[in-house]
């Protein structure tokens, strides 16, 4: 089998923040109804992790769970462990009216973190980053200038975001972009 | 002749000097001067000419109302046109050129127009450019052109940098004057998130200059303290050099932030838009003062009596040696006072106030000033340079009484609140008779989503007049912000003093009783020459509408947007019209309130990042391999794939030969893949097809078509069933978002309650298509799994192992041959690619590009969405009856395909085209039938919807629509070019290789 290659291979700037190739990570879309007691019990088994409230994210041993909608989950977990978490959720959720896809290799996916992190962020997505707003474990769904994007914080202060693998290129050099030197705002404090 | 003094200038920093050249002319400011007091202190009082007579036009105001300081700013790749001297800061090495003159400022062709302005009347240009009417493209427009537009245009490839922040708070407060302080205060002190935007570099705005005290300090100081307090909250954002551009729905406001302006070159980006979400704005914007209309208000040298303190107190900058004051208030006092203390001489102060002035008048006439009750300015005598003035009576026609030599004048009209902000969202106004001014109406704000009003106006902007009522304002207006966002205000308004002042008396021309000579050069729009008698004249020829006023003189239509003419205008044509001024009312004030840059409007949208480009997994292989790309939604994809000196017709003839005699590669990573899943996804996609694909079975491929409500065909694909309850179903490239949002409409808002899910995993997946003759071969090189025609038929699909890479594989064929679509996870796409080029050499392999793919799937007279449909065209049409289900209930579309027109027998239906002469026909092209419409247009009786030259059979094909095609087999339609002559092709079945399809099922 081939060596999968991410599709930012790896790129790597530092300016007012740290923008990294985040490298392969399994992905996994789970459609079903949140709030039933089989979905629960699933993603228990598969990742470990409990169901997230809105735009919330639960983190765990590296793996971790997203709320992208209502009826919506992404199940982040070790890029080679992917067909085997989804194994679970059909065993889990035989008989049950839901969907779980692999995503791995649809997505770019790139640590934002540093200094000017949240900054950067706000440049490009129109979302309150101010540090009180956005707090570790939130998950936002949203747009990266004219991408969607999704991202989520992490207790360490590092953002985790993901766009879809096509645009990898233009999120990297929008983000480099944004990071550029001089171009602090400096409002968060 | 206006100059610097030897002291004085709060804002300068007289320690440093900045060097600077105006039209090539060396000259010397220092930090802290704008560029505009630096060309006074340079004795530069002449800046510009104005739009249509070319008059000398000097620097009338000090602040983001200037209408005559407009210059080109910078050279090379960072000129810009039209920037306010009034509002650039100095910096060293600034280079700036004035603008509307030829061949030079002082001496000026264009002129000319002043000597015939009494036949450039308003509406000249509807009415002289009419007759005759060839004159207008070939000599009018032409001409218009040469002498339209202030300045030149700037130069591509702008080397600064731009972007976008986006911003949250409770309450933003637009404005940082005194009355922005206190209400940023109030409302940070409440516990709310406050946002202060101030536009200049300096906060406090003209407080300082004008004085008084608030809490007992002098106002300077009560500025510099309240600041340090709102430095010092955490729950406050400051930010000077940028200006409130906009207020629009739900809280949203756009700041624009000159970050780098006054320091080019450094690493920092220009110019910086806040797009900021509030929960309340408080517009803090301060007031603007009038002219007054009097004959030759517009020489340079007549200012605003405020600009002129501004100069004075801010800059260390008198206007001249001997200033004439002339006012219909109290304020203008101040300039003559602050003027005369500062050993500057003023002959007389004209009041035009019958009762003259209040305490500042006695405090003028205290220091010797001679102070004239009820006169006015005649008129202005000077022609680049104001050299005197004639008194006269306000009450009468203009006899001159007297005239004063004086190289100033200050004038002052009154104050207007500055409402843009407050109306850009809907907030309307009330004309306040005392004030005789328009302020916010407070029964009447921008309200939000629940009928809550989401502005409010503060301080001078919301009407109020001395330093005390603009602070106890500005604090109301704090306390009902933080208050409408939650938060509970606290404490009470600082005590300002306050200074009794005398009414204002309107005043809207000046002697009042002005003669039709007087009034053809009482200016109101200094910047595009519209005059009081214009403005009158527009009245008498019926223009009631103060918007169809304004856009017949272009009244306030400058880069100024009127900020100093349009009250002055508006009371001018009520009067005219015999109505009061609220009648009449305002002009509609638009964002943004002065012009921002369209940079900091595209931000980081500009060259790589100017839109996304979606690329595939093997996009970095096609690019190293000299594909030439092309834009396919915003994907890009190799056109084709040249070598060597090859064009692109050779080389796309080139792939196609080689894939119909052996093997090609075609990247399809781009088609969209829809996994959708559930107990009811048969059910789902047999509504949203209009065939039925419930039936499909586990390891089946068919091929599809979506159409609309209205039954026209808007996608198609091969849908695969991948096992019970899952399919997989392709769309075209372009249509993937939006099959996948179509998909969710009718799950969500219609069929809620059926058991589907749908994922777009688009890009979760490479695909490649293998086709050609030895494409079973090179598969079977890499594979140990069984895809032999009896294990994989055509129409079928399996999981295989492909070079070591988990893949399914689609036996589907687009070209017309024996042919594969691999599908693989992304992540691996390029190995494959490679892999199968390795394998496939020995065969001769050549990756394909899109024209190769189309003409072959012309060949085969396969139909292509967005050629042959262009959203009127239904499957029927197209001859693709057999992909339309006869035994569905229903399906989205069926209804819309049985209306009458639908149904009708000469709607045009799809066939081959084939030119006698064997070329191509060219694309679009309409076949002609006898005789012409009621526009004189030749009848049509079909078009071409895809034609290309086909490598394969060595002449043009062609696919088209046209009336009762398929029953015309062998007739020959004429096809016109566009440049002459005629094509004729003969109507032929649209498969034109490979009818049986034997190739394909091998």
């Amino acid at each position: 089998m081939s060596e999968a290659v991410t599709p930012l291979n790896g790129a790597r700037y530092e300016g007012l923040a740290i923008i990294a190739d985040a490298g392969l990570s399994g992905m996994i879309t789970l459609r079903g109804d949140l709030s039933s007691k089989e979905v629960k019990a699933a993603v228990k088994q598969a990742v470990g992790l409990g169901i997230p409230a809105q735009r919330q994210a639960l983190t765990g041993q590296a793996t971790a769970v997203l709320w992208m909608s209502p009826d919506e989950l992404l199940l982040i977990c070790a890029y080679d462990g992917v067909a085997e978490t989804i194994a679970a959720l059909e065993e889990a959720l035989k008989g049950q009216h839901f969907l779980a896809h692999n995503v791995s290799d649809a997505r770019a996916y790139l640590h934002v973190s540093g200094a000017g992190a949240r900054e950067t962020l706000a440049k490009l997505c129109p979302v309150d980053l101010a540090p009180h707003a956005f707090t570790p474990g939130m998950v936002r769904r949203t747009r990266l200038a004219q991408i969607p994007a999704a991202f989520w914080l992490e207790d360490r202060g590092v953002f985790h975001l993901i766009c879809f693998r096509s645009v990898a290129d233009y999120a990297f050099t929008l983000l480099k972009t944004a990071a550029l030197p001089g171009g602090e705002v400096g409002v968060y404090r | 002749m206006s100059t610097r003094l030897a002291t004085g200038g709060r804002l300068l920093d007289r320690s440093r000097r900045c060097d600077f050249t105006f039209n090539g002319r060396r000259m010397q400011g220092h930090p802290g001067d704008t560029l505009a007091s630096a060309l006074l202190a340079n004795g530069q009082m002449m800046v510009g000419r104005s739009f249509k007579y070319h008059r000398p036009r000097g620097i009338v105001a000090s602040g983001a109302e200037e209408p005559n300081a407009l210059v080109g700013l910078g050279e090379g790749a960072r000129f810009e046109p039209n920037q306010r001297a009034t509002t650039t800061e100095l910096f060293d090495g600034l280079t700036c050129v004035s603008q509307n003159h030829w061949p030079s400022l002082d001496f000026d062709i264009g002129a000319v127009n002043t000597a015939v302005a009494r036949f450039l009347p308003a509406g000249f240009y509807y009415k002289m450019f009419i007759h005759p009417r060839p004159f207008w493209k070939h000599v009018y427009e032409p001409f218009i052109r040469q002498s339209a537009g202030l300045g030149r245009a700037s130069n591509p490839g702008d080397p600064d940098r731009y972007e976008h922040f986006h911003f949250f708070c409770d309450v933003a407060v637009i404005g940082g004057g005194v009355a922005g302080l206190q209400a940023a205060l109030t409302a940070a002190e409440a516990g709310a998130k406050v946002l202060l935007m101030e536009q200049t570099a300096h906060w406090g705005g003209r407080a300082p200059v004008d004085g008084g005290d608030i809490d007992g300090q002098p106002v300077a100081d009560w500025i510099a303290a309240t600041l340090a307090r709102l430095q010092a909250m955490p729950n406050v954002t400051l930010r000077n050099r940028c200006m409130g551009a906009g207020v629009y729905d739900h809280g949203y406001a756009l700041g624009y932030e000159r970050v780098a302006d006054h320091t080019p070159g450094t690493d920092a980006p220009r110019h910086r838009l806040w797009r900021i979400r509030a929960g309340q704005i408080v517009t803090a914007t301060g007031a603007i003062e009038r002219p007054l209309s009097f004959a030759g208000n517009d020489i340079p040298g007549v200012m605003l009596a405020g600009a002129v303190r501004d100069y004075a107190v801010d800059y260390g900058v008198s206007i001249g040696d001997r200033t004439v004051v002339v006012t219909n208030n109290d304020d203008a006092y101040r300039t003559a006072i602050t003027l005369k203390k500062l050993g500057l001489d003023i002959p007389v102060i004209l009041d035009a106030r019958q009762s003259g002035g209040g305490a500042l008048a006695d405090e003028a006439r205290g220091m010797g000033i001679r102070v004239e009750s009820g006169k006015g300015i005649a008129k202005v005598k000077g022609g680049r340079r104001v050299t005197g003035v004639a008194i006269c009576a306000q009450a009468g026609e203009g006899a001159a009484l007297e005239e004063i030599a004086c190289d100033a004048v200050a004038m002052s009209g009154g104050w207007s609140p500055v409402v843009h902000l407050w109306s850009h969202c809907g907030g309307k106004l009330i004309w306040d008779e005392a004030r005789a001014h328009f302020r916010p109406d407070p029964a009447n704000p921008p309200r939000g989503a629940q009928g809550e009003a989401f502005v409010v106006p503060a301080g001078a902007a919301n009407g109020a007049g001395d330093l005390a009522s603009v602070v106890a304002d500005a604090h109301a207006a704090g306390q009902a912000a933080a208050r409408a966002t939650g938060h509970k205000p606290r404490g009470k308004a600082p005590e300002a003093g306050t200074s009794p002042e005398a009414a204002m008396e309107p005043v809207w021309l000046m002697p009042q009783g002005a003669g039709v000579k007087l009034r053809m050069k009482a200016w109101l729009d200094y910047q595009n020459d519209v005059k009081v008698s214009d403005v009158q004249l527009a009245a008498r020829e019926g223009y009631e509408s103060v918007e169809h006023a304004k856009r017949y003189t272009t009244l306030g239509m400058a880069t100024d947007q009127g900020k100093l003419s349009n009250i002055n205008g508006l009371a001018i044509l009520s009067d005219a019209l015999n109505q009061p001024i609220p009648q009449t009312g305002t002009t509609t004030f638009r964002p943004p309130y002065t012009p921002i840059s369209f940079s900091a409007i595209a931000g980081a949208a500009r060259g790589p990042l100017f839109q996304p480009v979606r690329k595939t997994p093997m996009h970095s292989w096609h690019e190293a391999n000299g594909a030439d790309f092309e834009p396919v939604g915003q994907w890009r994809r190799p056109y084709c794939y040249p070598r060597g000196e090859e064009g692109r017709v050779e080389a796309v003839a080139r792939e196609i030969r080689q894939t119909r005699q052996s093997l090609g590669l075609l990247d399809a990573s781009t088609l969209g893949k829809i996994i959708v899943k559930g107990p009811d996804a048969g059910r789902f996609l047999d509504m949203l097809y209009t065939n039925m694909m419930s039936t499909l079975r586990p390891g089946k491929c068919r091929y599809g078509l979506m159409c609309n409500e209205n039954g026209f065909l808007m996608d198609d694909g091969v849908v695969a069933r991948l096992d019970e309850d899952t399919f997989l179903c392709h769309t075209t490239t372009g249509g993937a978002e939006a099959i996948h949002g179509h998909m969710e409409d009718w799950l969500q808002c219609e069929w809620w309650d059926w058991k589907v899910y749908t994922a777009n995993v688009t890009e979760q997946y490479a695909q490649v298509g293998v086709a050609g003759p030895n494409s079973r071969k090179v598969l079977q090189k890499l594979t140990g799994d069984d895809i032999s025609a009896e294990a994989l038929p055509f129409m079928g699909w399996s999981e295989i192992t492909v070079a070591g890479i988990a893949a399914r594989v689609f036996r589907i064929s687009f070209a017309g041959e024996l042919s594969f679509e691999l599908s693989v996870p992304a992540s691996h796409g390029r190995a494959l690619w490679e892999a199968l080029l390795e394998a496939g050499e020995e065969f001769g392999v050549m990756p394909y590009g899109t024209e190769a793919m189309h003409v072959m799937r012309a060949e085969k007279g396969f139909i292509m969405i967005g050629d042959e449909t262009d959203g009127t065209v239904i499957p029927q049409d197209l001859g693709l009856d057999w992909a339309i289900s006869k035994k569905k209930a229903d399906y989205i579309g069926k209804r819309a395909q049985e209306r009458s027109h639908m149904a009708d027998p000469s709607r045009w239906k799809l066939v081959g085209l084939e030119t006698l002469d064997g070329s191509t026909l060219p694309d679009g092209a309409y076949a002609t039938a006898a005789g012409h419409n009621a526009n004189g247009q030749r009848h049509v009786q079909g078009r071409v919807t895809s034609t290309y030259h086909s490598p394969t059979l060595g002449r043009g094909i062609a696919m088209g629509l046209v009336l009762h095609g398929p029953d015309r087999m062998g007739e020959v339609l004429d096809f016109p070019k566009l440049d002459g002559g005629i094509v004729k092709a003969r109507i032929v079945d649209p498969v034109f290789y490979d009818k049986d399809g034997e190739k394909q099922n091998v």
